[in-house]
This record gives structure tokens, C-alpha cells and sequence, in this order.
């Protein structure tokens, strides 16, 4: 009996421990496969070709480049848009809004978070993109803008619940001692609290940027897939095409192991890459900061 | 110099207030546009029938039930594994690099575009592995996207078991997973699940991963087996409102609508769980 006990502890605490290990292998997994099916583009592909301006892969033209800007324009008004609305929000939550209110703005702001990007980007086909057209007199709705408006929607959540826990954090005594020294609650808001967790915000900022520059339903249905360089702001108002979405909307017709094949996984290597430098700088300030209070704590 | 102080602070306000207003109202908008666009099309023959005349008329229910499966066969793989590995790190890890480690790559899954999934999907389970695309392929998939979630949530549950029962357990001579397996999980258990349901929400609305590991444009009959190929409810709504050309309004609407009700319903679920455990907790 002792010794059977014994040795169940021993399995089941190895197990534990194997599926403790499984984020890192499944991150290694993740990256060796996309890394084996994406960097034979390297030897298929010219470099000059690949970071080229064309990317019309029937006439095998593979330049990046179009894709790489559409990804950007339509990120930068997604963040023009969830970076304002995103704070102004975690502010209102946690220094301003009165607990009923509080009570039902979080769960609203998560309801948004829940709701599948797919409903978004179909209203956006529906809705938006007729709305933006005739509003902004343009020849078609599904533009980079129409994208940005409903991936800023789809950012702010991560960008409030960050925030909001960044500023959540900022010690009571911070407040009391500007408030005793005069200061009105906005002054303290504004030069006191924002500052003190101004490393969370920044992490709630990049993590919200992140999410937008890998959503993919959303883009692909309301940009209007036109795979175009995009050189000034002005390219919001017209079709472009994200790297997200070319995936998407490519990999169901090609070949496996054909060079498109072998491109659409370079550019998913690309995103990958992206998002590691993303989280992991995120994480970085986070720990930095957690370091900081410490010492100011002890 | 004090009125300009106080305007400040009411223009500030108002600011952030409007802010606010601004972020939530679409929310709310949202939903209930859908609710009464798409209202009318629920039906019994909606919610239990095969789709015909190229998808413009009848049902939706192969749709529903796929994203059931998928689902499902998502729970079975993430949630042992992330429950297993949330107790590791709460109740075994040391802090140290390896640990780290560990972090950074659960933070790393959590932010992986939904479509590289869905490329290591195709890659790994349907290519590599050699499972097709089926409904096999799409779970494992969704279930590794949904892991961090689940870890971190569960995680947090973990620790929120104040260490006293440990310490008492273990004074009572029981070993260390006797101590987890009958004081902390139980005490854990509700935001355990609560964790676990919001992956599986997250994971039943998701389109990108699935798209080239599982999903059917269209299929006559239900799935027989794990490693065939299942319609469900995201990417048909993507399909209908994309590639199907003259779709009706109500058949898309309706959609949409089953879509964010199996989907809100589960967060509800979430926050019942959450709230229920908080009021009867004692400590």
C-alpha cells in the first residue's frame, strides 16, 4: 500500500511536470515547422524577388513588400484607434467611473473581446463598408480604413484589461499624497497615476498592436484583398491586402510543397518573428517594471 | 488659476467619460442589431436542418453541431494538459530560469496570430502526421492556441488557495498531490472552469485555425469520424457573407446570431461560475 502510494506520487508528479515543459515545446514546434516549410522560400526565391513590389504568385511573382506595407497601414490606424479609446477606457474603469458603472463597462469591454472576428468582419462587409463609402464618397467601402476601424475594436479589449490592471496597481498612497498636496483628481490622473504605470501601458499598448497585426478573418473580408504598395496615409482610403490575410485566403489553393506553398509559410515565419519580438519585449518591461516596485517596496 | 484648474479637470473628465461612451456603445449597438436582424431566421428547421439550394436556404445545424465537435475535441486535449501544467508551475516549479522559460513561452503562445495556427496545423497534424484535414487536425490545433488561457487562468486559481491549507494538509501527513488533488484543486475548481470555458469560447469563435486544418465549405452529412472534415459555425458564416454570392440577409444574419449566442452563452456561463464561487467563498 505505502510503496503503491508512492509510486502513483512519483507518476503523476512526473506527468505534472512533462505537461509543465509544453508551452516551451509547442513554441519550439511551432517555429521548427514554420522554419522547415518556410525557409526553402530562401532558395526558391531571389532575395531582390522576394522583397520585391509584385506579389501576383499565378505569374510567380512573390514580393512581400505590398503585403508588408498593407499589414502596416492597416495596424497604424488600428492603433490610432485603440491606443486613445483603449487608456481613455482603462482610466475611466479604474479612476474615474463610479462602481455601478465599473460593474457594467467590464463586462462589456470583455463581451467585445469574446465576439468572434469573423461577426466583426460580417458586419463590416454588411454595415460599415457601405456606410464608409458613401459617406466618404469612395469607389468601394473595403478599404484599409474599414479595416483599421473594426481591428482597432478587436485591439481595445487587450489594450483596456492591461491598462486597467497596470493602473490597478499604482499604490493608494500615490494618490492620497498628490491629492494632499492639492492636486485635483485629474492632475493626479494625468501626472501621477499615468506616469506611475506607464511601463503596463506601454506593455498594454504593444500587446494591443500585436493583436491587431495578427487578426485575420477580420482583414481578409472587409480590406478588399487588393495586394498594392501602399507608399503614404493616403493608402487607407483604398483596398490593400495584410500578410495575415494572405495566408488565409491563398493556402486552402496551392500545392503543397509548390513555392507559393513555401512563400505563404515564409510570410507566416515573418509573423511569427513579429509577435516573438512583440511579446517578449511586452514581457520584458513587465518584469523590469515588477523589479522596480520591488526595490521601491523594500 | 483654481477655475482653471477645476475646467481642466471637468474637460478631462468629460474626455474620458466620452471615451468611454464612445468604446461601449458599438458594444451594445452590436448586439442588438444582430439579435433583431437575425431574430427572425431562427427556426426549429433553422437550428436542425441540412443546408440546400447552395446554402441560400434551409438550415444550419451541421454548422452547429461541427463547432459542438470541435469544441469538444478541444477540451479533451487542452484541458487536462493546461490544468496539469498550471498545477506544475503554481505548486511545483521552482523560480528559476527554466520557469522563466516557461513564461515567456506561454505569454509567446498567447499571442501567435491565429493564422500560424493554423499553418503549424497544417504543417504538423494534417501533412506531418498524416490525420488530414479533419475535425482530429482543427481540436489539436485549437487546443494548443487555447492552452495559454487555460494555463494562466488556472494558474491564477491555483494560487489564489491560501497557502494555510497547504501547510495544514501536509502537517496532517498527507503527500504533496494527495494535498493538491483533495484541498487546492476543489478550492480552485470554479476558476478553474471559469479559465476553462473562456478558452473553449475564444477557441469555438475562432475561423484562421481551422481554415485549412478541418473546416468543409460544405458537406451533405454529419461526420462520421474524427478524421473527417467538419462544417462549423465561423467558418460558414465567413463563407456565406464571402464566397456564396446572392446569400439572403436573414439565412446570414441568423448565422451570425447562433454564432455569438454559442459563444456569449459560454461567457455567461463563465461569469455565473465566477460569481457564485466568490459569494460562497469563506476565505
Amino acid at each position: 500500500m505505502e510503496s503503491n502510494l508512492g509510486w502513483k506520487e512519483y507518476l503523476i508528479t512526473r506527468a505534472i511536470r512533462v505537461a509543465g515543459y509544453s508551452a516551451i515545446v509547442f513554441v519550439t514546434l511551432i517555429f521548427y515547422f514554420l522554419l522547415r516549410e518556410g525557409l526553402p522560400t530562401l532558395a526558391e526565391v531571389k532575395l531582390t524577388e522576394l522583397f520585391a513590389l509584385r506579389w501576383y504568385p499565378i505569374e510567380k511573382y512573390f514580393g512581400i513588400l505590398p503585403l508588408i506595407s498593407g499589414s502596416l497601414i492597416v495596424t497604424l490606424g488600428a492603433a490610432l484607434i485603440a491606443i486613445p479609446f483603449g487608456i481613455g477606457t482603462a482610466v475611466f474603469i479604474s479612476e474615474i467611473a463610479p462602481r455601478w458603472a465599473r460593474e457594467i463597462l467590464k463586462p462589456l469591454v470583455e463581451l467585445l473581446g469574446g465576439l468572434p472576428s469573423v461577426v466583426l468582419g460580417f458586419l463590416g462587409i454588411l454595415v460599415l463598408a457601405p456606410k464608409l463609402r458613401l459617406l466618404l464618397n469612395l469607389p468601394t467601402g473595403l478599404t484599409a480604413l474599414t479595416g483599421s476601424l473594426l481591428l482597432g475594436a478587436i485591439a481595445v479589449p487587450t489594450v483596456v484589461s492591461v491598462a486597467e490592471d497596470a493602473l490597478d496597481s499604482v499604490p493608494r498612497s500615490y494618490r492620497e499624497g498628490a491629492w494632499a498636496l492639492g492636486a485635483t483628481r485629474w492632475q493626479t490622473i494625468w501626472r501621477v497615476t499615468l506616469p506611475a504605470a506607464r511601463s503596463g501601458v506601454l506593455t498594454a499598448v504593444m500587446l494591443g498592436v500585436g493583436r491587431a497585426i495578427g487578426e485575420t478573418m477580420t482583414v481578409m473580408m472587409v480590406t478588399g484583398n487588393a495586394p498594392v504598395l501602399v507608399t503614404s496615409l493616403g493608402g487607407l482610403f483604398s483596398p490593400v491586402r495584410t500578410m495575415t490575410a494572405t495566408i488565409a485566403a491563398e493556402m486552402g489553393e496551392v500545392a503543397n510543397g509548390s513555392v507559393h506553398y513555401h512563400t505563404l509559410f515564409f510570410i507566416g515565419m515573418v509573423l511569427f518573428i513579429i509577435s516573438l519580438i512583440v511579446n517578449v519585449t511586452a514581457s520584458a518591461v513587465v518584469f523590469r517594471s515588477q523589479k522596480r516596485a520591488e526595490r521601491v517596496l523594500s | 488659476m483654481k477655475l482653471n484648474r477645476n475646467l481642466s479637470q471637468r474637460l478631462g473628465f468629460g474626455l474620458i467619460s466620452l471615451m468611454a461612451t464612445l468604446t461601449v456603445i458599438p458594444i451594445i449597438v452590436v448586439v442588438i442589431y444582430i439579435i433583431t436582424q437575425g431574430g427572425g431566421a431562427i427556426s426549429l428547421q433553422f437550428l436542425s436542418g441540412f443546408p440546400h439550394d447552395g446554402m441560400r436556404q434551409g438550415g444550419i445545424m451541421p454548422a452547429i453541431v461541427g463547432t459542438f465537435y470541435l469544441t469538444l475535441g478541444t477540451a479533451i486535449f487542452s484541458v487536462p494538459l493546461g490544468v496539469a501544467a498550471a498545477i506544475y508551475l503554481a505548486e511545483y516549479a521552482a523560480d528559476n530560469w527554466l520557469t522563466r522559460t516557461i513564461r515567456i513561452a506561454i505569454i509567446n503562445l498567447s499571442g501567435i496570430p491565429s493564422v500560424v495556427y493554423g499553418l503549424f496545423g497544417l504543417g504538423l497534424f494534417v501533412l506531418f502526421l498524416k490525420f488530414g484535414t479533419s475535425i482530429l487536425s482543427a481540436s489539436l490545433t485549437l487546443s494548443i492556441m487555447t492552452l495559454p488561457v487555460i494555463i494562466s487562468t488556472s494558474e491564477e486559481a491555483l494560487r489564489a488557495v491560501p497557502q494555510a491549507f497547504r501547510t495544514v494538509s501536509i502537517s496532517l501527513g498527507a503527500t504533496r498531490w494527495q494535498t493538491i488533488r483533495r484541498i487546492v484543486l476543489p478550492e480552485a475548481l470554479p476558476g478553474i472552469i471559469t479559465g476553462v470555458i473562456l478558452g473553449l469560447e475564444r477557441a469555438a469563435g475562432e475561423t484562421a485555425p481551422i481554415l485549412f486544418t478541418g473546416a468543409a465549405f460544405f458537406l451533405p452529412r454529419l461526420p462520421n469520424s474524427v478524421f473527417d472534415a467538419t462544417m462549423a459555425l465561423p467558418y460558414h458564416l465567413f463563407v456565406i457573407s464571402t464566397q456564396v454570392p446572392e446569400m439572403p440577409f436573414q439565412i446570414q444574419y441568423g448565422t451570425a446570431l447562433v454564432l455569438i449566442a454559442f459563444v456569449l452563452g459560454m461567457n455567461l456561463i463563465a461569469t455565473v461560475v465566477r460569481s457564485r464561487a466568490r459569494a460562497r467563498r469563506q476565505w
